[in-house]
Parts: structure tokens; C-alpha cells; sequence
């Protein structure tokens, strides 16, 4: 499966990640409605901390073995066996925040409106996600990820 | 439906232990027939989801743990509603309550635990509740469905007690918590986040009474509760009591087979117990603990997840050392978000404490010897998951712990060894594609 990488030294801090991330997950599709007028409002599934200089932009890194799914209270979370990515079916999901509190990244956000739990999905359907295409100085990368349990699931 | 006399796996248990292990078994043995044998009659559903059902009573469909097909899809055989009555390691088999004989190769204990019931006057009238189960949720559905205006009383402030207190009074019910320490989820919260629950609790309208206990339930039409009377002479009138002092696990199949026991079925890190070729998780079993550094039960979902799973693969022959759990809770009643892990409701002395409070969200780390053995994040659990990790993985964290309560605390206060660690970067030789291909200049570094 493909993931995104960040090439930290390349990060300034811009944020177009998030903003994109959330245009990306609106339902108007408009950059102003997405922030401004649309209830519930979209929240990102990337985010970008800064301690000093450095700043990192971070999302789900749709793990192997992925520890939110292994905690997941109700099922809602699991991983697509052929895919690798990590999704939460939001009828099962009930916003208790397990996932946030295993997550090394400490990733997936709750969404306080619709008390669900929001995370990257790599943008399905898309062939590049938003992040990556609108990254302005390419320190996003999508690329191949080596990947033991898709290896698996492949050759059975 | 055929009768199962010869399995290679059994698994006592129908809930998440007991799943996990078989979801670890079936990765690892494609073949092997597994079985679960469990007294309850349900297919696996989440129990933390009783407090939904009973707020909004419905459909078990919308409770199941895996997908309705998950049995039949990994080949699983079950036995549902039927009790194990007997285990007998030499020979490899357990007995039912219908009297059929299983014969295993390996087995599982993931008998979970039951409520605490104390021996208080009154704890046998119809009225008196426990809530640990599916069951106990629609026996007080049941209850309550022709009622209108009851009082209840929940005997214990804890997580059971906070939970069915929040779907009562969804339902309309009038409820006293009735805590016998200074304050509700003593355990596992400190003394400020339990003040945030309790007034939420308060704000909806909940009383809640602690520093007493109940010295009776009383009853005044024959075999119905009417009230609980306090150890110091106060009586609350009440139409129902539910008991939430706490679970103990169950181990009565386990002594029986001289299995060894302490608080919880004695495991190993391998999740095995005294007896060759028998496995124990989740709430019935005790071990180990990563922040304490012994073992001891920490019945929580998640744990027991992991426990059965470690379990499970050991039983499948894929030797598999349990990293250890701790304490992990998130709360959401009446939509407060609180999480905490470890030990944080009462530290030992030599404990350092860093806190952040501002604007509703409050932030507690507790330090020890250098490390992590504790934290709250309430108001905000955004990358609480930061911290966990850097618990559950012992690192030391005196050089940076104020930014781990800071405002802006994320990936990026850490230490570079350590983000660089969690951030992994693409595998070797892969082709990567960036945005804006159509643009030729190189990547903007920077001095």
C-alpha cells in the first residue's frame, strides 16, 4: 500500500495540509462554506505540531497491527485486509476516545458535534491525497510502504 | 447443529478476550477447530455498550463487537448459553451443563467477572439491580417500562456505577450515587477530574452522597424496594437499587481445576496459567501491569483484547510475550471527554505531578524515577495516545516533561530520537510521488 511521508526539513509550518485536508472532507467542496458555514463543520485528519523551528505534519499511519483497532471498544474500527487502510464505521463508532488514548501519534480527533471519531482515510477515491497534491514545497510524499500483513493477506 | 466432542482449541467466553484470542488463532491456524463455549446466549457484543442499550433500548445488532458473519467467516464453532460445570486438565476435557463432555487441545479462560454483591439487608428484593451484562441492562429496561418518575439509588460512584447513572437519567430516572470514599471514580481519576465528573453528574441533575455506605435496602410492600437506608440513619426513598461496588473475577472453574489463583487467575507473561495447555485473559485473569511492574487484574476492554490475543497465539504455537497493559479509561458521560491511564487516582510518594488547567481542559502528568507512570487529559484528549506510548514504552521523560502538559504539546515536543521513531519513514527503493509534479525547482530546505 501506498502512505504519506513527510520530509520534515521541507515543512514550514504552512498548514495547507489541514486546510486541504479539510476542503477535502466538506460537503460543499467550498474552501470558505468548509470553515465558515458548514454544520457540523469538517475537522482534518492531519495535523501539524510545531515545537521551535521544527514542525511535523501528522496523520494516521494506518498501522499493521494497528493498536486503535485492537482497543476499538465496539468494532467500529478495523483494516481492510487488502487495502491496509485503517476506517471507522461511523454507526458503530461512539466517540469514547479510546483509539486517541493508544494511538502513538496520537492521531484520530474526536469530532465534538457528532461525537464521532475522525481520522485520515488517504482521501478514497482520490489518486494522490489532498495533503500531498497541495503540499507547496513537496514535503508530503506518497509512496510504497513495505507491509507484512498485506504481503500476507495477498498470497493466501 | 452438530454436537462438538473434540476440539483443538476451547475458549470459555463469549466477550472480547475471548474473541481476541480467537481472531489470534485463526491468523495463526487456518485449520484447527476452535470453539467458544460461553453462558451467555448473545452473539459478542460490546458491553460498554449496555449504557447505550439501556438508555436507547434496541437491536443487539447494533451492539455486536464483529459483523454478524464473523463466527461462520473464521470457522468458528459456538456453544451459546451453556455453562462450563467442570474442567478437568489431566484429561484434556470440560464438562457442560447439558452434560456433554468437550475434548480440547488447548483452552482458554476468559470467564471475565462478575459483580461484587454485598451481604446488606435487602440485596435480594425484586428492585436490586447489578449492571454488568446484557441481561442486567434489559432486566431494568424490563423494570423500569411500565414506571414512571422512579428513584434509584446506585450503590458505588466507579465507572459501572457513573455508567448506569448516565442512562438512567436518560431514561428519566431521579439517581443518588452513594459513594463510600471521599469522591466517585476514586479509582481512576484524582481529585480534580472526579470534582469536573461530578458536577457534570450534578448539573444533570444527579445527587451523589459520599464518605457513607448502605447499611440497608428496605422494603416496604412485600419484596420491593422502597428505600436505602445509610450507615448513619438517612434514608433515601427509592423504587430501585443497583448495586455497582465492583467485579471480581471468576474464578470458581478455575480453583476447581486447581488451577492457581490470587486476585485473578495467575498467568504468566505467555497468558498461561499453573496448568500445562491452559490459557487465562482478560477481566478473570491477573497480569502484568507495565507501570506497576507486577501483576495484577486491570479489567478493561482493551487489556483484555490484548491479554487474549497474546493467549491466543501462544495457544496456536507462535510463542508470543504479553507487552503488559495498565489502567486505561475513556469517559464520555453526559459528553465530558476525560482519559486516564495508570496510576493517577492515588500516587505513591517520590511522584511528581504536572498539571495544566485553562478553559475547561485539564492535563496531569504523574512522573516517577524519570518516567511516565500516570496522566489525565480532560476537557481535550487530543494526543493523549502521545503520552501512553511513551509510558507503556518506559521512556525516560525528565528532560522534556513540562511540554507534555503544555498547550501546544504534540509530536514535535519530543525529543528527535523519538518522533523520528514514531514517524516512520517509506521503505527503501519505493517510488514516490509529491504535489504539484508540474512544478521543476527542488524542495525548499532552508539553512
Amino acid at each position: 500500500m501506498k502512505k504519506v511521508y513527510l520530509k520534515e526539513s521541507a515543512c514550514i509550518a504552512c498548514k495547507l495540509c489541514e486546510v486541504y485536508c479539510r476542503l477535502q472532507r466538506s460537503s460543499s467542496g467550498d474552501l470558505v462554506k468548509a470553515f465558515k458555514k458548514e454544520s457540523p463543520r469538517p475537522l482534518p485528519g492531519v495535523r501539524v505540531d510545531e515545537f521551535g523551528a521544527l514542525s511535523l505534519s501528522v496523520r494516521c499511519q494506518h498501522c499493521e497491527d494497528a493498536p486503535c483497532v485492537r482497543a476499538c471498544l465496539t468494532g467500529a474500527l478495523s483494516r481492510d485486509p487488502l487495502t491496509g487502510i485503517v476506517t471507522v464505521d461511523e454507526e458503530r463508532c461512539i466517540g469514547c476516545g479510546t483509539c486517541i488514548l493508544v494511538c502513538p501519534l496520537g492521531v484520530p480527533q474526536l469530532d465534538n458535534t457528532r461525537k464521532k471519531m475522525v481520522k485520515c482515510d488517504l482521501c478514497q477515491g482520490e489518486e494522490i491525497p489532498a495533503c500531498v497534491a497541495n503540499c507547496p514545497n513537496e514535503a508530503l510524499v506518497y509512496a510504497e510502504t513495505n507491509d507484512i500483513q498485506l504481503e500476507q493477506a495477498v498470497l493466501k | 447443529m452438530t454436537v462438538i466432542t473434540k476440539t483443538e482449541y476451547l475458549i470459555i467466553g463469549n466477550s472480547v478476550g475471548g474473541i481476541g484470542a480467537a481472531e489470534a488463532i485463526r491468523g495463526a491456524d487456518k485449520e484447527g477447530l476452535i470453539t467458544i463455549v460461553s453462558d451467555e446466549p448473545y452473539s459478542v457484543y460490546s458491553r460498554p455498550l449496555i449504557s447505550d442499550y439501556l438508555a436507547n433500548p434496541g437491536t443487539i445488532e447494533k451492539m455486536l463487537y464483529r459483523k454478524p458473519d464473523f463466527y461462520q467467516e473464521n470457522s468458528i464453532q459456538t456453544v451459546l448459553g451453556e455453562r462450563v460445570l467442570k474442567i478437568d486438565s489431566e484429561k484434556h476435557t470440560v464438562t457442560l451443563s447439558c452434560g456433554q463432555e468437550i475434548h480440547w487441545r488447548k483452552l482458554l479462560l476468559a470467564t471475565g467477572g462478575a459483580p461484587i454483591i454485598p451481604s446488606t439487608p435487602g440485596v435480594d428484593l425484586a428492585g436490586v439491580f447489578t449492571f454488568n451484562k446484557l441481561d442486567d441492562a434489559k432486566a431494568i429496561d424490563g423494570f423500569l417500562k411500565d414506571r414512571n418518575q422512579v428513584k434509584a439509588v446506585v450503590i458505588g460512584g466507579g465507572l459501572i456505577g457513573v455508567s448506569v447513572t448516565e442512562a438512567l437519567v436518560k431514561r428519566g430516572v431521579y439517581v443518588t450515587v452513594l459513594e463510600m470514599k471521599d469522591r466517585i471514580l476514586n479509582t481512576i481519576l484524582d481529585e480534580e477530574a472526579s470534582a469536573m465528573e461530578a458536577r457534570t453528574l450534578e448539573q444533570n441533575g444527579v445527587g451523589i452522597i459520599t464518605g457513607h455506605t448502605a447499611a440497608r435496602i428496605s422494603s416496604h410492600v412485600r419484596g420491593e424496594v422502597s428505600g436505602v437506608t445509610l450507615d448513619d440513619g438517612r434514608t433515601l426513598d427509592c423504587e430501585m437499587v443497583v448495586i455497582a461496588i465492583g467485579v471480581r473475577p471468576r474464578l470458581e472453574l478455575a480453583k476447581e481445576a486447581g488451577i492457581i489463583t490470587n486476585r485473578g487467575i495467575v498467568v504468566d507473561r505467555f497468558m498461561m496459567t499453573s496448568a500445562p495447555d491452559i490459557y487465562a485473559c482478560g477481566d478473570a485473569a491477573e497480569a502484568y501491569d507495565f507501570v506497576l511492574g507486577e501483576d495484577r487484574p486491570t479489567p478493561v476492554w482493551p487489556n483484555a483484547y490484548e491479554g487474549g490475543r497474546v493467549a491466543g497465539l501462544n495457544m496456536a504455537g507462535v510463542p508470543t510475550e504479553y507487552r503488559g497493559g495498565t489502567a486505561l479509561n475513556a469517559l464520555k458521560y453526559f459528553g465530558i471527554n476525560i482519559v486516564s491511564a495508570g496510576m493517577v487516582a492515588s500516587p505513591d510518594a517520590g511522584t511528581e505531578m504536572l498539571t495544566f488547567k485553562r478553559n475547561g481542559i485539564y492535563r496531569k502528568a504523574v512522573i516517577k524515577n524519570g518516567k511516565l507512570s500516570g496522566f489525565i487529559f480532560a476537557g481535550d484528549i487530543g494526543k493523549s495516545g502521545i503520552l501512553y506510548n511513551l509510558m507503556k514504552d518506559g521512556i525516560d521523560v525528565t528532560d522534556f516533561k513540562e511540554r507534555l502538559v503544555a498547550d501546544d504539546f504534540g509530536l514535535a515536543s519530543l525529543p528527535e530520537a523519538i518522533w523520528r521513531e514514531r514517524l516512520p519513514a517509506p521503505a527503501a527503493g519505493s517510488v514516490i510521488i509529491s504535489g504539484a509534479p508540474e512544478k521543476p525547482e527542488e524542495a525548499f530546505i532552508g539553512d
